[in-house]
């Protein structure tokens, strides 16, 4: 196997914060092992030199927003052999897709003072909405520890293990005490995918949601019992619409509440 | 009559996405432009209608390389508005995390982004093939800062744990004895950085800056302080918007920052460093004149000098924190919202980061106002570019694209944030 070529790694950005691929960086045990095992072949933040597609695996971090990214995005998938989303813009569309349930003429009026110079589409969109997603890691930020199984289970043909079910197993495992039952605390653990490692219920917080829906989120029951401790239907909305506001089962909930 | 063009159409090794264009007629520049492609976002339209208690974890999203900056100044803008403060061990605390976040992003910079620059490298992985010891020091260096901000923030990244009042959880005393541990290590480290960076190859580059700073009565500044520059300015973070504007250029989705009636000016380390002195802690003030470091800094390729005495500074006072720290009785003051305006300014690692809040009395954010440091830095970057390329006129277009980013890269630009920044286009026919 001496002589095999070392897979081809890219790493491409959209509307995005950085974090996600920083967790790559973040790395700070693994990184150098991970660059010994593919060749770090597309990845501006960490490097000058680039070399040419086709590549064996793109990460994808960043939502579209633009007419430029729509297109760029198709390059990247006829370049990409398997295409990974990391993060929660790729998958859903990210906190940008605020913008979707206003209008983003009047969100770029207030923010720039000469909006004829911005270029913009009215909506913030995952990467799936526009190109074929060979697999879709979600959280805002990713975990990194879930990010190396990724990049590990494509190195050896296999598929990722990263559970998709609740914060709740991760809080039962951790042996957190449930902060919605014992402290009266909202949380969305419920119906939140797993893999941040249910953090805030371990600082006596309750989840906001930031990995996205689980499978099959049962989102209504959960409003109830938000209701039922007080939560304003204001509340209900403002708490589906965050970092995952454009997730198909979070964008529903919303909806049903904002009146 | 010759016209040449240096183009860098993905500037690499920063934070976000820009490019340079840069244009040279009959041998003398025209023209720079950084361009800023970086979608917008609208992080201040859509704070509109959310609560005062979200904007911490809302505006951590801004930027994934310094969440903590944007959630101290958003918690210090909304507590202003509130007439809160806090002290004791939570704004301790606060300031725990803060040394964190600028080990974990100064060390990021220094080793993984800008020493590649200095010592001929793509990258920090192919610089880790021949200085093998200097990469993994640096990657353990930026470690510790991260175990900083996992332990106090919750992760590393977008932490859970700040919030308006204080924390949701702190630490038990026995809880950071083995950061401390993890510190002492990463203190010396940090000696061994300032003296690694010292002996990298600076080209003669002194210019007029005007610096814009914090600065505070006994400390070196975080989070809180007057805002000062070398120029004179001494103002109250509230009267920012009173001495500061942006200004929207066509060639960029960031915003530029000029100091009215003055123009261009710098913030960072070098400003910090330059205006604050005095207040680092005696090792750190050490291990910079043992750099050949005066109390002033003019040279923007040293920032890598300056950055890892900063970071020997922040190792040091997180030692001290820890140190005296004793567990609070609650982890947070109650805060009550209350109609009105907020101001804060902190000193994220690139510099200073600007937040304005009006809520109701309900709490509601009715309007938002950010100014992040690499945008504050952008015209300042144009004329360091602008003096580069004039001073090296005569190098091959590759090396000279290769010193322009450099040039760029010494501000540690934070693309991402400025949005709401790099490729190098260099015109010279």
């Amino acid at each position: 196997m001496a002589t095999a070529r070392k897979p081809k790694l890219a790493v491409w950005k959209f509307a995005s914060c950085d974090g996600c691929q920083l967790s790559i960086l973040d790395c700070e045990d693994e990184l150098l092992a991970v660059a010994g095992a593919v060749e770090i072949a597309n990845f501006p933040e960490a490097s000058r030199a680039v070399v040419r597609g086709p590549y064996d695996l793109s990460l994808v971090e960043g939502s579209i927003t633009t007419p430029h990214d729509a297109e760029r995005i198709q390059q990247v998938r006829k370049a990409s052999r398997f295409l990974v989303t990391i993060g929660a813009c790729a998958t859903a569309g990210g906190i940008q897709a605020l913008r979707n349930f206003k209008d983003v003429s009047e969100f770029i009026s207030v923010v720039y003072a000469r909006p004829q110079y911005i270029d913009t589409l009215a909506t913030s969109t995952p990467i799936s909405a526009h190109v074929a997603v060979d697999f879709e890691l979600q959280g805002c930020p990713i975990n990194k520890r879930q990010l190396l199984e990724v990049i590990s289970a494509y190195l050896h043909g296999r598929t990722p293990n990263t559970p998709p079910h609740s914060v709740c197993i991760e809080c039962k495992r951790r042996g957190n005490v449930c902060v919605m039952v014992a402290h009266g605390t909202p949380c969305l653990g419920p119906v939140t995918h797993a893999g941040c490692g249910a953090i805030c219920p371990a600082y006596n917080r309750g989840c906001y949601g930031c990995y996205g829906p689980k499978e099959t989120a049962n989102t209504p029951s959960l409003a109830a019992w938000w209701s039922g401790m007080g939560v304003s239907n204001a509340g209900i909305v403002r708490a589906f619409r965050t970092f995952n506001a454009g997730a198909e089962p979070f964008r529903r909930e919303s909806e049903a509440h904002d009146n | 009559m010759t016209t040449k063009t240096i183009k860098v159409n993905y500037l690499a090794r920063v934070e976000g996405e820009g490019s340079l264009y840069v244009r040279v007629k009959d041998g003398e520049v025209e023209d720079v432009a950084l361009k800023i492609f970086e979608p917008p976002r609208f992080f201040e339209a859509l704070l509109r209608g959310r609560a005062y208690t979200e904007a911490p974890d809302i505006t951590a999203r801004i930027c994934g390389i310094c969440p903590v900056a944007y959630q101290m100044s958003a918690v210090h803008a909304i507590e202003a508005a509130c007439g809160t403060a806090v002290g004791g061990p939570l704004r301790a605390l606060r300031r725990l995390l803060y040394c964190g976040e600028w080990i974990e992003s100064h060390a990021l910079h220094i080793y993984l982004l800008h020493a590649p620059d200095f010592l001929g490298y793509p990258d920090s992985i192919k610089l880790a093939r021949d200085y093998p010891d200097v990469v993994k020091r640096g990657l353990q260096l930026k470690k510790a800062g991260n175990e900083i901000v996992s332990l106090v923030g919750g992760r590393e990244i977008h932490p859970i744990n700040v919030r308006v009042g204080g924390f949701y959880r702190v630490p038990a005393r026995r809880e950071l004895a083995p950061l401390a541990e993890k510190l002492r290590w990463a203190r010396e480290a940090a000696r061994e950085t300032v003296r690694f960076a010292a002996t990298l190859p600076f080209p003669d580059f002194e210019q007029e800056y005007e610096f814009v700073a914090l600065r505070h009565p006994d400390e070196y500044p975080f989070n809180e302080g007057q805002i000062v520059s070398s120029g004179g300015l001494n103002i109250a973070p509230a009267e920012y918007e009173e001495y500061f504007e942006e200004e929207h250029v066509e060639r960029s989705t960031a915003l530029h920052s000029v100091l009215k009636g003055r123009g261009a000016y710098f913030v960072g380390p070098m400003a910090r460093y330059s205006l604050n002195f005095d207040r680092l802690s005696s090792g750190a003030q050490d291990a910079a004149r043992e750099a050949g470091l005066g109390p002033q800094c003019r040279n923007p390729f040293q920032s890598i000098v300056v950055r890892s005495v900063e970071t020997l500074y922040a190792c040091d006072e997180a030692l001290r924190i820890i140190e005296e720290y004793e567990m609070p009785d609650a982890p947070a003051v109650p805060v009550t919202p209350r109609a009105g305006v907020g101001h804060a300014c902190t000193e994220a690692p690139r510099g200073i980061l600007y937040h304005r809040y009006a809520i109701d009395d309900d709490g509601t954010i009715l309007s938002a106002k950010i100014v992040p440091p690499s945008s504050q830095n952008q015209k300042t970057i144009e004329k360091d570019v602008f003096q580069v390329v004039a001073r090296n006129i005569g190098l091959p277009t590759d090396a000279l694209t290769l010193r322009c980013e450099q040039s760029i890269r010494n501000y540690d630009p934070c693309i991402s944030c400025s949005t709401h920044f790099l490729r190098l286009e260099m015109d010279r026919g």
